[in-house]
């Protein structure tokens, strides 16, 4: 196997175990905060649908958890087994943020296996809700840390390169690089909408198939609030990450925005296609990409011109970025709608096809989701570390990446179809008002 | 102390506690499963579920903590390691991740099959017998320095003597560890035809564990005399974990006091993988890397260590509530509370 194959064949290992691995790290770190809250607001009103709700999700979380351990072991260990020339650099400037992911990890990992162990334990639901604290603090300490290695990799500080040698390592500098701040806020706050959108989903779609019971649309309405607040959230946040790609990473900009040519007032093209480097079909909006990379209408945008063709990424980014950020405002816009027309009693949010729109809401978050890591990773090429260490030097040399490749890929889709397969059957069986009627008939035996 | 000597202390802490809390694991999946073919499934499965649904997790984050440690405080591991690993550590990974998928779907999704739970258990032996490759290529002659990079020779690995014997040892080792322990746990679940059953165990393998780490000294003769040198100078540390050895098996023959035995067993474990590891110094790989060569720059090694004690302050309380809900309590351990989300 020639070296180019083995670099082309690790990126796809690579792409392929991340993709795979975000879904389940993303809900896995948005979801403890959805538990928390319904929990919380279930002490609060003193209303028993809330408490199970959180009970209930909390039986689906801890599937996707353990899944995304295993996913999370395997690109922990493949970015030494396929990188390991990156590794090596990055073992010595930004081993710290990885190295206290762990800690963030194993304290989320010990509550929660207290957590789902010790329903009904206490007297008090507080006392129980404490407990969920530490999850949800790890499961976003962990995104915020990995974030960090990720944000150092589109803009290395903390050390100097003289004659190949590293000098005057600062491990904190490298971790509060300008990547860190907007990168770290969008990942958090995405994986907390998308969660409360595919929570949501799970909610219409039972309001759709057969159940009326008021338990699913408080379900629905409180996910569906939790998701306008963090799509709100995501949509400040993307300006700022844009301001940040201007100041720091311009030729990633402007690939994702098909800026080719150093201008002032800079149009911002939507859509369109690429044809023989002719944009088509695209909406330009006047003076919007100045406008979003400077606040200024008039400000000048770095162009591709700008920059060596060997150091601008696939344009194909534009539609990632088009993917992405349609997704994003489409979502902002159904839960403005559903959350609006619930307080106003409009009647249409109660349809049918509303609903459908709302179960694909989940979905569609996820595509996102992935849509914005492809863009980050794909945006960051030809470099793995940006203006330090090209992807092509990174690589391993050895001779059976395609075989893992494969066998990798068979792995995915068992733990794919295996976990639908399990949280399907798990939404099936037991329905709420199975489940609701038992606590009943509990309680009247614990009284008798 | 030096950086140097701090580091792979730190990570030798981790790596112990990842081979005990993961042998216990592993060879109780295998017991699970040999139980459950022989037609003794009743007697084992529902303590052995009881240990280890709350805490496998925990299991797992110990490796992750050891890899990327090991990473951090020795960058030039992720070079050598990292380019020879790639076969063994990603079959490592895809048997890891059956073990998980086997709690995802059947401890929490409830999706329950016999097929499963063999495939669980053998899991067990296999996992051990892949991640016990590391530590016979860290002795050397297994790599070459290729113009490309390291390479792993399959061939002088797969017809080497030591690496049998290590694949054994680490077999033995996990279903002695985890025997041992669970006799303790059944006891304490007042399962008396469990304790029993596991003490028998416990006593099989006892005797095959401690022939095959005695057998591979003698090996390290012939692959690695260097190396041999040095073990045969900490010869009194093997002493004293043979004696600790041998009050294991006498308490368990006697059918007393179980937890002591199993104090021992650690203590054993400990004074063993202390011995092996003091004459392995200062290499990391013989004799391409040492500890040395391999460091990290200083600042970064500080900052991993307070960030190591920090860190500790943290999950040193967590880790015993953790225990004492599950392992130490009563109620819990006796199968009187369920309480499962």
């Amino acid at each position: 196997m020639g070296n180019e194959e083995t670099v082309f064949l690790s990126r796809v290992l690579t792409e392929l175990t991340l993709s795979f691995h975000i879904i389940y790290a993303t809900i896995g770190v948005g979801i403890p905060l959805m538990i928390m809250i319904a929990q919380w607001v279930g002490i609060k009103k003193n209303d028993e649908h809330y408490i199970l709700l959180a009970r209930r999700w909390t039986r689906g979380f801890v599937i996707t958890v353990a899944v995304g351990v295993v996913t999370g072991t395997a690109i922990g260990l493949q970015l030494s087994l396929l990188w390991p020339n990156f590794m090596e650099l990055a073992g010595n400037t930004i081993a710290l943020p990885l190295f206290l992911e762990t800690f963030a990890f194993f304290f989320e990992a010990i509550f929660l296996g207290i957590y789902i162990y010790t329903w009904d334990r206490f007297e008090n639901q507080k006392k129980h809700l404490l407990l969920l604290i530490p999850v949800a603090l790890g499961a976003s300490f962990s995104a915020i840390f990995i974030t960090i290695v990720n944000a150092f990799m589109n803009a290395p500080q903390g050390f100097d390169l003289v004659n190949g040698e590293l000098v005057n390592v600062s491990p904190l500098l490298a971790m509060f690089n300008p990547a860190m701040p907007t990168k770290v806020a969008h990942v958090v706050v995405t994986a907390y909408m998308t969660s409360a959108f595919v929570l949501a989903s799970i909610g219409a779609f039972r309001l759709l198939k057969g159940s009326n019971h008021v338990y699913h649309q408080k379900a629905l309405f409180l996910t569906m609030k939790l998701g306008l607040i963090f799509s709100i959230a995501t949509t400040v946040l993307g300006d700022f990450s844009g301001k940040y790609l201007a100041e720091y990473q311009p030729e990633k900009l402007a690939a994702a925005e098909w800026h080719f040519e150093t201008e002032k007032g800079a149009p911002l093209i939507l859509y369109g296609v690429l044809d023989d480097g002719e944009v088509k079909y695209a909406i330009k909006i006047p003076f919007g990409l100045s406008f979003l990379a400077h606040s200024n209408l008039n400000a000048e945008v770095i162009g591709l011109d700008q920059f060596n063709k060997a150091d601008v990424p696939p344009l194909y980014i534009h539609y990632l970025f088009d993917l992405m950020v349609t997704i994003g405002m489409w979502l902002t816009a159904l839960s403005l709608v559903y959350v609006f027309g619930t307080w106003r009693k409009w009647r249409f949010i109660l349809a049918k096809w509303f609903n459908w729109l709302m179960v694909l809401g989940g979905p569609l978050a996820i595509i996102a989701i992935e849509a914005g890591w492809w863009l980050d990773e794909v945006g960051r090429q030809p470099w793995i570390l940006r203006g330090i260490m090209r992807t092509k030097d990174a690589a391993t040399t050895s001779g059976q990446v395609d075989t893992m490749l494969w066998l990798f890929a068979g792995l995915y889709l068992l733990l794919g179809i295996g976990s639908v397969f399990v949280l399907w059957r798990m939404f099936r069986s037991n329905p709420v008002e199975q489940e609701l009627a038992d606590r009943a008939a509990d309680k009247a035996g614990d009284t008798k | 102390m030096t950086l140097e000597i701090l580091g792979i202390t730190v990570l030798g802490v981790f790596l112990f506690g990842y081979i005990i809390v993961a042998s216990i694991d592993f060879g109780a999946g295998f017991f699970n499963a040999f139980s459950t073919l022989t037609g003794k499934g009743h007697i084992l499965t529902k303590v052995i579920q009881r240990y280890l649904s709350p805490v496998w997790e925990v299991t797992n984050v110990f490796l992750v903590f050891f890899f990327v440690g090991i990473v951090g405080f020795f960058p030039k591991t992720a070079y050598y390691y990292g380019s020879t690993l790639l076969v063994p550590a990603s079959i490592a990974i895809i048997l890891l991740a059956i073990r998980g998928a086997y709690y995802a779907f059947t401890t929490y999704g409830g999706l329950k099959h016999k097929r499963y739970t063999i495939l669980y258990g053998l899991t067990g032996l296999f996992i051990p017998a892949s991640l016990s490759i590391v530590l016979t290529i860290s002795e050397g002659g297994f790599v070459t320095m290729k113009d490309s990079g390291p390479v792993l020779d399959y061939w002088a690995l797969f017809t080497s003597p030591l690496s049998w014997s290590i694949v054994v040892l680490s077999l033995t080792s996990v279903l002695y560890i985890s025997a041992v322990f669970l006799t303790w746990y059944a006891q304490k679940a007042k399962d008396r035809q469990a304790a029993n059953l596991l003490r028998k165990y416990a006593l099989v393998w006892a005797v095959p564990a401690i022939i095959t780490a005695a057998g591979i000294i003698v090996e390290m003769k012939n692959h690695n005399p260097e190396h041999y040198e040095r073990l045969v100078d900490v010869w009194w540390l093997f002493g004293l974990s043979l004696i600790l050895f041998a009050g294991t098996v006498y308490l368990l023959w006697q059918r007393i006091a179980y937890g002591l035995a199993f104090w021992l067993l650690v203590g054993q474990f400990t004074l063993a993988f202390l011995a092996y590891g003091i004459s392995h110094y200062p290499y990391l790989m013989y004799p391409y890397l040492t500890i040395y060569d391999s460091f990290t720059n200083q600042a970064m090694a500080t900052a991993l260590v307070i960030a190591f004690i920090a860190g500790l302050c943290l999950l040193l309380p967590s880790l015993y509530l953790l225990l004492r809900l599950f392992l130490f309590n009563k109620a819990y351990v006796q199968g009187d509370r369920d309480d499962h989300a």
